[in-house]
């Protein structure tokens, strides 16, 4: 198999494994329990926090663990709009967020709140002008992405973060696609808070955490007792947490190499499809991106049945096409982009990672060209075109 | 997911193409919702002798495309007028209820490829209004 999906999940690095496992049965202890167990387990714990933390050029108090990414943009955003209800009640995000982001606004809404989802220019990208028009006496809240997961467009955050601590913002980033890939330092770009998954950087599933600014307030979205200083309460999942760590710590420490590995496969691919296939678009080519993704629209054939074809001759990608969601809707992101519908549906996100090779881009650029043909003598379209 | 039948058929899809000179073809869907599927009947005394299609959609409009053709090959046009979107998506062992519209849509193109025929035949014996 060549799995080239890692936007979606990477496997769990054989380090990782072996860090987490004494922490099953072993020191299997409760962090709250005051015997030598609970201890040795609240060690692990905080020893992991302070890793995270070092990672981000944070506060170990600043890292709050919770059960992955989308918990940790809920209680990020709900959690802050809430706390500054008092305020005012007037939120900006953007349209191409994760639904992990924009669902939790569509539904505060619908309690009440005013929300700003600020459009993207055909790359994809926010126009920090666009947003601080947006900005009312009663704007509490901005949330806005680091990097696009469909396009891998990096957002500019650093200025938007900048607007916002000028205007007395509070500022999220959904950082989930960044962290692991690039480096990134809470004191060069300044933002409040910020959300990280560990399954994105070869840790594993079910455990991600939020960066809280110390000072900033939250209203906790899970209650019980007081952990994590009173924003997020139940049992710490300690094997997890040591593992997301142990991921991390890698992950910094071998950044730039795989930043210079996936970048250079990346754009061979892009080339040899954009040499090998007509009418084919790269999503975001012209905008900074991260160097792992490669959104490729591919004219007159659909996403799904790309990516069907793709797995049957053993390569893993995804698509942004209505069908692979269920909805009839292609992706909000590239529709938000301005690509027509019927662009849209035929999308397919290469997302390469650290064991990938060059033996496997070439393979894909081998097989995919077969396939697109295959498709595009299948559809009604395009043929005057050959 | 999809059944094994579904893969089958997406990785060779039956009765790809068009056909010179059709006696009927039917275009239903739109590319806006990403499904779109063009069928072309040869018929010969009530019988359709050969069917072929074009599609542009995902692996489960392939999919339906292909068996839809192969469900009315020698079949008599009463026969594949009465065959339903259910009778579809039972051929290909089942689609998964997001996908039910697939299924629906070659109902559609077999209906509206059907209708094309029996339209321009109305018009040969002089039966049709000649606007």
């Amino acid at each position: 198999m060549i799995y080239l999906d890692c936007n979606a999940t990477t496997p769990c690095d054989q380090r990782v494994i072996e860090a987490m496992l004494p922490f099953f049965a072993e020191k299997f202890g409760n962090p709250s329990s005051l015997h030598s167990i609970g201890q040795e387990a609240k060690k692990a714990l905080e020893t992991s926090r302070h890793t995270i933390a070092q990672c981000l050029g944070a506060e170990d108090q600043e890292i709050i663990f919770t059960s992955g990414g989308t918990e940790a943009n809920n209680l990020a955003i709900r959690g802050s709009a809430y706390a500054l209800w008092n305020k005012g009640n007037h939120l900006i995000t953007s349209a191409i967020e994760h639904h992990a982001v924009l669902n939790v606004f569509k539904a505060l809404e619908k309690e009440g709140f005013q929300v700003t989802y600020l459009p993207v220019d055909e790359n994809g990208l926010v126009d920090p002008q666009e947003f601080k028009k947006s900005i009312t006496p009663r704007t509490t809240l901005v949330s806005i992405m680091h990097a696009n997961n469909e396009t891998g467009v990096i957002e500019p955050i650093q200025e938007i973060a900048s607007l916002a601590k000028e205007y007395g913002l509070l500022f999220h980033t959904d950082a989930v696609q960044t962290i692991g890939k690039l480096s990134f330092n809470v004191k060069e770009i300044p933002v409040d808070l910020l959300s990280a998954s560990a399954h994105k950087f070869y840790g594993p599933k079910g455990v991600g955490f939020l960066y809280v600014k110390k000072g900033v307030r939250l209203i906790p979205q899970i209650l019980g007792g007081p952990h994590e200083r009173g924003k997020r309460a139940g049992t710490e999942n300690v094997p997890l947490i040591v593992g997301m760590a142990k991921a991390l710590e890698i992950a910094q420490a071998n950044w730039e190499d795989e930043y210079r590995h996936v970048e250079e496969l990346r754009n061979r691919l892009e080339q040899g499809i954009t040499e090998r296939i007509r009418e084919v678009t790269v999503v975001g080519k012209n905008a900074p991106r991260l160097p792992n993704t490669s959104m490729i629209l591919v004219k007159y054939v659909e996403g799904e049945a790309m990516l069907l074809n793709l797995d049957f001759a053993g390569i893993c990608v995804s698509s942004g096409s209505a069908c692979t969601s269920g909805s009839l809707e292609p992706s909000h992101v590239l529709l938000s982009c301005g690509y027509p519908h019927e662009i849209a549906h035929g999308s397919v996100r290469f997302s390469l990672g650290r064991s990938n090779t060059v033996e496997e881009i070439q393979t894909v650029l081998e097989v995919f060209p077969h396939i697109v043909e295959k498709l595009r003598n299948i559809s009604p379209f395009g043929k005057e075109a050959i | 997911m999809y059944s094994e039948k579904v893969l089958e058929h997406l990785r060779n899809p039956r009765n790809v193409g068009k056909i010179e000179n059709p006696d009927g073809v039917g275009k239903v869907g739109n590319p806006v919702c990403g499904d779109v599927m063009v069928m072309y009947l040869k018929i010969r005394d009530n019988i359709i002798e050969d069917a072929k299609f074009e599609t542009f959609g995902c692996g489960a409009a392939i999919a339906t495309s292909s068996i839809a053709t192969e469900l009315i090959k020698g079949k008599t046009i009463e026969e594949a007028l009465s065959i339903t979107n259910r009778a579809v998506a039972d051929a290909l062992d089942g689609l998964p209820p997001q996908k039910m519209h697939c299924s629906v849509l070659a109902e559609e193109a077999i209906r509206s490829a059907i209708n094309d025929y029996l339209a321009k035949k109305r018009v040969e014996n002089g039966e049709g209004r000649i606007s």
